[in-house]
């Protein structure tokens, strides 16, 4: 819910913004009196507030103002990541170089129709044509992937767990080597708990019990960090309806 | 109905309504806790200070609104931060949704500044790929981004003289939302060895300490504790003097999480007291 109001109510911030641009950039006898107008800061920061008000709602109860509200958002997401990539993706890359230039480009056309097969998925009867574009975007993503996820997730990984006790880069410190063996008890015993061939039972099952408390903790820090993640989106947002709607200073 | 039960059975809505009073009257009513840095915050620091005036910092805005109140302040304490070292940034987003942020941002400290577009900064914009974007990146940026967020040709601009490709950058920072900080470390960092840093919201930051301990990573800003630490210390520093969103957001981050904490410990003395009482009655 918070990130559904989060990008609601910043969408409604950015209007009025987008709209001072635009009309500093046009060219003096272009300017259209009734393009900007300073209304238009507030009418946007209202529709802010009142969105943000529509999201929290929901605490209260399910309703319909929210039910509008999360579609309204949905709706201007899909908008607004559809003008993106066209302006962003599809105009520079594909639609200018064929339009402008097509026998020096015309190889854009192996992608483009890679990408229009992909549409097929919408028809039950010519589906299996999207296969062609997915098989190419599978075989390339997995290539790219698999060498660089194995060396940058698992041997680097495995690299940092591979440290000497005492010495080596980390010193002689208590904490160091105290650190180095809570990282060297934790990988054991996690990858002992996660290997179900044996039975977890006596010393399998004592070492897969320290397992499980290390992934207890890790489970309790992830949880803290949400619970900060969260509210922080509730701060920004009080940050906003305070110094914005209101006009209180903060700070 | 005992004392306990009618306590397990309170109305949640209470709980939100002390969580909402537990961030507004902090807001309204500052208390200036104290913001310890971090040695990952510090590191960060460190790095982007250590950066020769007129060296070059890559960043990367992968977030969108849905992060703003995590990511938005740490972006701008970090732009400040470069902006006050004559450090020249190159920014870009690999998320769509992040552009309108990410152009505000580097819009509004750049202004500030009085920084000029194409000699001091360059926002390049979104580029779709991810992966590829970042691989194409270490072989030429001036290439994977023929033209910045302005539609002005890259190939002509003062800033990308002396650099071109990732390793040519003295520091790349990506403040991230979501899982793009594994991507650049696997296809960009692991690939062309330049020094990387991280912002990212509380939420990942979990997810992200590894990377430190195995050195991919040199510094990292968690959530918005990450981004106080920041404003911090550019503050402490002297390159500003108003405090950010961040700290200001501190105190009402403090109060909610000794509430939660007290919430905690109270709901399950409650709950262990009314299994208790439960457990006599039936014997």
């Amino acid at each position: 819910m918070d990130t559904f109001m989060a990008n609601t109510v910043l969408f409604a911030q950015l209007i009025p913004d987008r709209i001072t641009e635009i009309y500093a950039n046009l060219p003096a006898d272009q300017h259209i009196t009734w393009i900007y107008n300073p209304t238009m800061h507030w009418i946007g920061i209202w529709i802010a507030a009142l969105l943000t008000f529509a999201m929290y709602s929901f605490l209260y109860k399910d309703n319909v103002v929210y039910k509008f509200a999360e579609h309204l958002y949905v709706g201007i997401s899909v908008g607004y990541f559809i003008c993106i990539t066209w302006f962003n993706v599809m105009k520079p890359n594909l639609y200018d170089p064929l339009f402008t230039d097509f026998s020096y480009n015309k190889i854009l056309i192996i992608p483009a129709l890679f990408g229009v097969s992909m549409l097929f998925r919408l028809s039950r009867q010519y589906s299996w044509i999207s296969r062609y574009g997915l098989a190419y975007m599978v075989a390339s993503g997995a290539g790219l992937a698999i060498p660089a996820m194995i060396q940058a997730m698992i041997l680097r990984h495995m690299w940092s767990t591979f440290v000497p006790l005492w010495g080596g880069q980390t010193g002689y410190t208590f904490m160091s080597i105290f650190s180095s063996i809570v990282i060297i008890v934790g990988v054991l015993s996690v990858l002992i708990y996660f290997f179900f061939s044996l039975e977890h039972k006596g010393a399998i099952g004592k070492i897969s019990q320290v397992g499980i408390l290390y992934l207890m903790v890790t489970f309790g820090t992830a949880f803290g960090y949400t619970v900060m993640a969260r509210i922080s989106l509730l701060i920004g947002r009080m940050q906003f309806l305070l110094e914005q709607w209101m006009g209180r200073q903060l700070g | 109905m005992s004392f306990y039960d009618r306590m397990m059975q309170i109305d949640r809505r209470w709980i939100f309504l002390l969580v909402l009073l537990a961030v507004v009257i902090p807001l309204l009513k500052p208390m200036g806790m104290p913001i310890k840095i971090t040695p990952p915050a510090q590191a960060i620091f460190d790095k982007v200070d250590a950066i020769p005036e007129g060296g070059n910092i890559l960043i990367a805005m992968d977030f969108d609104p849905a992060s703003k109140p995590e990511l938005y302040p740490m972006t701008l304490a970090l732009l400040r931060h470069c902006f006050y070292k004559k450090i020249k940034i190159t920014l870009l987003t690999l998320w769509p949704s992040g552009m309108g942020l990410a152009e505000k941002a580097t819009k509004t400290i750049a202004e500030e500044f009085g920084a000029v577009s194409g000699e001091d900064y360059v926002f390049l914009g979104y580029k779709a790929g991810f992966a590829i974007v970042i691989l194409t990146m270490g072989e030429s940026i001036k290439n994977t981004f023929p033209k910045d967020a302005n539609g002005n040709s890259t190939g002509e601009m003062p800033i990308f003289e002396n650099v071109d490709k990732l390793n040519d950058y003295d520091f790349m920072v990506d403040l991230a939302a979501g899982a793009s900080v594994e991507v650049w470390i696997a296809y960009g960092k692991e690939r062309y060895k330049f020094p990387m840093g991280a912002g990212c919201t509380a939420v990942s930051a979990t997810q992200y300490y590894p990377y430190l301990n195995t050195g991919q990573l040199d510094g990292m800003l968690g959530g918005l504790k990450g981004a106080a630490e920041y404003e911090k210390m550019i503050t402490d520093a002297g390159y500003t003097k108003q405090p950010g969103a961040a700290t200001m957001g501190m105190d009402a981050q403090s109060i909610v999480h000794l509430m939660t904490v007290i919430i905690v410990i109270v709901t399950n003395i409650l709950f262990f007291m009314q299994r208790r009482i439960k457990k006599e009655e039936e014997v």
